[in-house]
Formats: structure tokens, C-alpha cells, sequence
């Protein structure tokens, strides 16, 4: 048994690692987007909100903390502490994609959008392709970060309901850990996309 | 060997040693990545001379605060090394993937034909459109209605 769980953990980490590699073609893309456009990307940084970004990196480390106090309570027979940091898990969730559907309404108002659907006016060097590019690596980053919310607050509405059928102990706690490694893992990709996106000017 | 394993806050048969000390762990944890997040905001404020001093403050702390959360809330310090050794194995392609990948831009001269007499000017290159039959022609300017 001691040897499953074991197993089943390098395949989670594997599964980790493709994940960092994933975000991290996009971090090089973004990277070198920036060396080409130094002067658009420095504006275009300008129009996100900092402190919507703070707001929503201190939501997800809280986040982050209530996963690790659930699979404790998970390790220590602990069944109604687990549901409750579940929950607590996805209400921070919500509340992260809350301020994330905020930032992109204001966004989609003002014209800021990636690609050919850039219409902002108003840019110190008009015509350049920069600031479309910052867009659209805005979007698919954030946008590929918030599919893995979704898809993690699916994770957790489900081991939350398994929780509270009492299928896991101290014996048997693996689905709740291997999500949790999924939920810190979508903490860390935001951990650099934050100062990436909304600090660097 | 007994020593390694009162560090472990397992006993072999799985249970917890001291599940409120692994608490204060995470609490711990959770206030440095807070404090961390409020220094890098603040710094982020600051504005230096040199504009790379910015990034690599923010990144570092980014790091700092991701080695926390891998070490802590991932448990990769209690962990089988081979987990451990996965996750880096991913950090060190990625960091692998990156450098060379900044060494190639930032080294390269900027891109001109090898046999290149005179400077590039900056004229507009002709205008050229498609007639019916799908031949290039120079666009000219419609004439003028006669008054």
C-alpha cells in the first residue's frame, strides 16, 4: 500500500514537472516578446492594476494554507476540519476568478485585448504590433492559469464530497494530497506571474 | 538511521508525530509568503537607475517564495528524494530552456543582407496591386476628374 502511494506520487510530480515546462514555453515566449517590444510592454504593463494583482496573489497563498491544513486534518482523522478547508479552498478559488472576471471586463472595455482585437487608442507609439503582443500573452497566461482554477476547484468540489462521505483517514489520504500538489502548483505558476505581469515597469 | 527519523514527522506506520507542530509549520510559512508578497510589492515601487534591478529583485523573491511553497506546503523537505529530484529536473530544463534561449537574442546582430553596399533607407517600398488577371502592376494614383 505504502508502495502505491509512492508510486502514484512520482507519476503526480512527473505530471508537475510537464506542467512547469507548459507554463514555461510561455514564460520564454513572454520573456523574449519583451526584449523585442522593451518600450510597449513597460506602457502596456501600466494599464494593470497592482493592486488587483496583490489582492489576488494573497488570496491564493490563503488558499494554499487552507490546502495544507486540509490534508493535515486528512492525516490526523480529522473529517470535519477536511471538508471545512476544502470549502474554505474554494471559496478563495471564487473569489480569485471574481477579481480575475473584474480585471478582464475592465480590460475588454477599454479595448485592451490580444491579437487583431486590440482597438485601445491613445498609445505613445501608435500602429506598434507590442502591445497586442503583451495582450495576448496577458490573456493566455492568465487565461491558461485560470482554466487550471477551474479545473482545481472541480478537483476539490469532489474530494470535498468524498470528505464528507468519510471515504479518507490517516490509511487512505492520497486523492487529497495529490490535489493538493496540484492546487500549490497553480499557486507557484502565479507566484512569477504576478511580478512578471503586474510589478515589473 | 534514528536520528533521520525523528526528523520525519512520520512513524513507519504512518502516523503523525506532532500534527499541531506541522500546523505552526504551514502558519509560519503562509505569514513568510505574506510578508514576502508585501516586500516585492514595495519594492516594485521603488524605482532604480538601472530598470533590470526591478526585475531581478521581483524574480528573485518569486523564487524565494516558490522554494518555500514547494519545500513546505509540498512537503518535497519530508518527501522521497525522487520527488524532489523531479521537480528540480523540471526547474533546470526550464532554466536550461530559458538561457539559452536569451543568450541566442541577446547575442545576435541585427539581421542585413551579407552583401549589403548601401545603407538601408527608409523608403516606402512601391506600391504595387493585382489587375484582373492576377499580375502585379504599380498602383498610380487615380487621375484627377477634369473639372
Amino acid at each position: 500500500m505504502e508502495q502505491q502511494f509512492d508510486t502514484v506520487k512520482i507519476g503526480m510530480w512527473l505530471f508537475l514537472a510537464t506542467e512547469v515546462l507548459l507554463f514555461g514555453g510561455l514564460f520564454v515566449g513572454f520573456g523574449l516578446m519583451q526584449q523585442r517590444y522593451p518600450r510597449e510592454f513597460v506602457e502596456a504593463h501600466e494599464y494593470l492594476q497592482r493592486s488587483l494583482g496583490a489582492l489576488n496573489t494573497t488570496v491564493l497563498l490563503f488558499s494554499s494554507w487552507t490546502m495544507v491544513m486540509g490534508v493535515l486534518a486528512a492525516k490526523t482523522n480529522n473529517k470535519k476540519r477536511l471538508v471545512f478547508f476544502l470549502i474554505l479552498t474554494i471559496i478563495c478559488a471564487f473569489i480569485f476568478l471574481g477579481v480575475k472576471y473584474f480585471e478582464y471586463s475592465h480590460k475588454y472595455e477599454e479595448g485592451l485585448l490580444p491579437g487583431h482585437f486590440y482597438s485601445h487608442k491613445g498609445d505613445s507609439i501608435p500602429g506598434s504590433h507590442g502591445y497586442a503582443t503583451f495582450f495576448s500573452f496577458y490573456f493566455m497566461m492568465t487565461g491558461l492559469h485560470g482554466i487550471h482554477i477551474l479545473v482545481g476547484i472541480g478537483l476539490l468540489a469532489w474530494i470535498a464530497i468524498r470528505a464528507n462521505r468519510g471515504e479518507f483517514s490517516e490509511a487512505y489520504y492520497t486523492p487529497v494530497d495529490l490535489v493538493g500538489l496540484y492546487w500549490h502548483l497553480v499557486d507557484l505558476i502565479w507566484i512569477y506571474l504576478f511580478p512578471l505581469y503586474y510589478l515589473i515597469s | 538511521m534514528s536520528t533521520q527519523i525523528e526528523e520525519v514527522p512520520f512513524d513507519e506506520s504512518g502516523h503523525l508525530h506532532d500534527p499541531k507542530g506541522e500546523a505552526r509549520v504551514y502558519l509560519k510559512t503562509l505569514i513568510a509568503l505574506l510578508i514576502l508578497t508585501a516586500i516585492t510589492v514595495a519594492a516594485a515601487g521603488i524605482h532604480f537607475e538601472n530598470g533590470a534591478i526591478n526585475i531581478v529583485i521581483a524574480l528573485t523573491i518569486a523564487s524565494i517564495k516558490a522554494t518555500l511553497v514547494v519545500l513546505f506546503f509540498m512537503h518535497i523537505r519530508h518527501d522521497r528524494p525522487i520527488n524532489g529530484l523531479i521537480a528540480a529536473a523540471g526547474f533546470l530544463f526550464l532554466g536550461i530552456f530559458l538561457m539559452f534561449s536569451f543568450i541566442d537574442v541577446t547575442s545576435r546582430d541585427p539581421l542585413q543582407p551579407v552583401n549589403l553596399k548601401a545603407p538601408v533607407t527608409n523608403a516606402p517600398a512601391p506600391v504595387t496591386t493585382l489587375d484582373s488577371s492576377g499580375n502585379a502592376v504599380p498602383a498610380t494614383p487615380a487621375p484627377a476628374p477634369a473639372p
